[in-house]
């Protein structure tokens, strides 16, 4: 997941189209997959990367809330795989970077976008961890809403980001499962331990539901975006879905969620649920959330103070060239 | 919790006979020195996990990470037997998360702080190849469950000394910037290094029982490789003596040990007895 409000470009009907958007369109219906070299329409290829970026730059920027607990985990085993996960989160940016990099942008000109401020990251990571269950919660809920979005989005009609999630989405559902064991370890601890699992429930869960982005039944870029298969579900049946199943879990743990409005609903099959607010939610977008500063800054300080390291390596590869080259013109 | 009991009950009953272990005489120096190598690693993936997510380019983001949970997995191993060998009813937590900095017995260079990118490399480098020679000699080891761990980590740490031997290599022969930075982070390492060929009386009891090597026995091809990665480097060796900079594996550390243990321990010392 990880992409909220990505604007698409325009909406055309069958008959707006031209013979080549058209011919474009009945390949997506028929389930085709695009691959790079072929025709696009430019609006796809655009939303496309936005779509894509913006997941990236929530997967790199996503290390820093859980990578804020590394040095401070419990266990040898907890440091562990607290650290395979964030290094997974890594290698789930370099992927989705490479399947960007497929529609013509370069890594650096992302990089570039995020640092600006021109391109977002899902709001979730503007939110800060506290205690050691946060671990246990962003796990459970932040990766549980992830991968929400992530397994329909297998089916993408984009080859490239269809099998970096394929990739991704059998490292998510591990990630959740280690969260979900950290919070029963918490749920069934001390009496401290436990409020610790409820605390992070209570900080969580709103944010969490924020994740599928505000209601787009409405919504013209939606529509677009379904047509062409980037987006395989409205933000409210997954945030629906989410809810479904989060809240046996939750059950489960001994926990409450933190919702009085929360019933199950027989004549709907599904839990009547309270909506985040969307106020606070473009706060967060905007940049006013609680971490936004902070979550930017470690980025740009990582990438400028890293300069020295990038062009020393560049650096080096030009001057080898360049021996190599000197090398092969004296035989 | 059945099934994992199973198997580590299954990796006990697999596990090679080793009669050091039973050897009382030798318990404290060998529970020491096991301290020694798993302080080690701990406190360098220690030091190596801070740079998570702040790293110069995504690939050194995932490289540092995945060296530290290398370092992490080393230290289940040695401090797992070095708790088998005290024989205290203490397990490889216990050590990592409830002793003072006076019980930690790390070598001061893995403790220093990472500084930048150079000092981080550098630090990592000129330990990854004092590593390599020593675990290359423990995985001849007489006891066979050092040797056991040694030949599982080796594989690792000859893929971390690779990747640092080639970095040095890179940025020492880069752009000006970069050939200084690696300079000044020699300059300023190189004094801590001797303390790894140092031996004292448990380094000396563990030769003599054939468990470790004799440490001086190991200078050679660590300088031998550490000069020729210089030399591609453009690197100067200091001329400074190597090893002013001692006591860490007796437990007289820098000021930034406290630090790193008060952060690594504070779960466990805040919450006394509960299990995460």
């Amino acid at each position: 997941m990880y992409a909220q409000m990505v604007k698409s470009e325009g909406m055309k009907s069958l008959e707006d189209m031209s013979p080549e958007e058209r011919a474009f369109q009945e390949r997506i219906d028929r389930g085709e997959k695009i691959e790079p070299k072929e025709w696009m329409p430019e609006g796809y290829r655009k939303t496309l990367i936005r779509q894509i970026g913006q997941h990236a730059h929530s997967e790199i920027v996503g290390q820093l809330p859980e990578g804020n607990w590394i040095t401070r985990a419990p266990t040898l085993e907890r440091k562990a795989i607290l650290l395979a996960k964030v290094q997974d989160e890594a290698g789930h940016g370099l992927y989705l970077y490479s399947a960007a990099e497929t529609l013509g942008v370069s890594r650096d000109e992302l990089m570039e976008k995020l640092h600006s401020g021109a391109m977002k990251y899902s709001s979730i990571f503007n939110y800060p961890t506290l205690t050691w269950a946060d671990m246990g919660a962003v796990g459970w809920l932040v990766d549980g809403a992830a991968i929400m979005n992530q397994v329909p989005l297998q089916r993408t009609s984009y080859g490239p980001y269809s099998r970096a999630m394929i990739r991704i989405c059998k490292e998510e559902s591990f990630h959740q499962r280690q969260g979900y064991a950290i919070m029963m370890k918490m749920a069934q601890g001390t009496p401290e331990q436990k409020e610790m699992a409820q605390d992070a429930l209570n900080r969580f869960w709103y944010p969490a539901l924020m994740m599928f982005g505000p209601s787009d039944k409405d919504s013209v870029h939606s529509a677009q975006s379904m047509a062409w298969k980037i987006k395989m579900n409205t933000n409210d049946e997954l945030r629906q879905k989410f809810v479904d199943e989060t809240v046996p879990q939750a059950e489960y743990l001994g926990l409450t969620v933190p919702d009085e409005t929360l019933k199950w609903n027989d004549e709907r099959g599904h839990y009547d649920f309270a909506q985040p607010d969307w106020e606070e939610f473009f706060e967060v977008l905007k940049g006013n959330g609680p971490c936004n500063r902070e979550r930017l800054e470690a980025r740009r300080n990582a990438w400028e103070q890293g300069a020295w390291f990038r062009d020393g390596l560049t650096a080096y590869a030009e001057k080898s060239a360049a021996r190599r080259a000197a090398a092969l013109a004296a035989e | 919790m059945t099934a994992l009991a199973d198997i580590s009950a299954q990796e006990t009953a697999a596990r090679p006979d080793d009669p050091h272990l039973a050897d009382a005489e030798l318990k404290p120096a060998f529970f020491d020195w096991l301290c020694r190598m798993g302080d080690n690693t701990l406190i360098l993936g220690h030091r190596l996990s801070e740079w998570c997510g702040h790293g110069p380019v995504l690939e050194e983001d995932i490289a540092l990470a995945n060296t530290a949970l290398d370092l992490i997995g080393h230290t289940q191993m040695w401090l797992g037997l070095a708790a088998e060998v005290e024989d205290k009813g203490r397990s490889a937590d216990d050590l990592a998360f409830l002793r003072d900095a006076m019980k930690f017995r790390n070598a001061k260079l893995v403790e220093l702080p990472n500084g930048d990118m150079a000092l981080t490399l550098m630090r990592e480098f000129l330990f990854d190849a004092w590593h390599f020679e020593m675990l290359t000699a423990l995985a001849k080891s007489g006891s066979p469950r050092v040797a056991e761990i040694a030949a599982k980590a080796l594989k690792e740490v000859s893929y971390h000394l690779e990747r640092t031997s080639d970095l040095i290599v890179r940025l020492g022969d880069g752009t000006e910037e970069s050939h200084h930075r690696m300079q000044d982070a020699l300059d300023r390492l190189w004094p801590y290094t001797g303390e790894l060929f140092t031996a004292d009386a448990v380094d000396e009891a563990m030769a003599k029982v054939g468990i470790a090597p004799v440490l001086a026995d190991l200078q050679a091809a660590w300088e031998r490789n550490v000069n020729e990665v210089l030399d591609e480097a453009t690197l100067r060796k200091p001329e400074t003596r190597f090893d002013v900079h001692q006591g860490g594996k007796q437990g007289r550390h820098t000021e930034h040990l406290g630090y790193i243990l008060a952060e690594m321990q504070f779960l466990q010392r805040a919450y006394p007895g509960a299990s995460w």
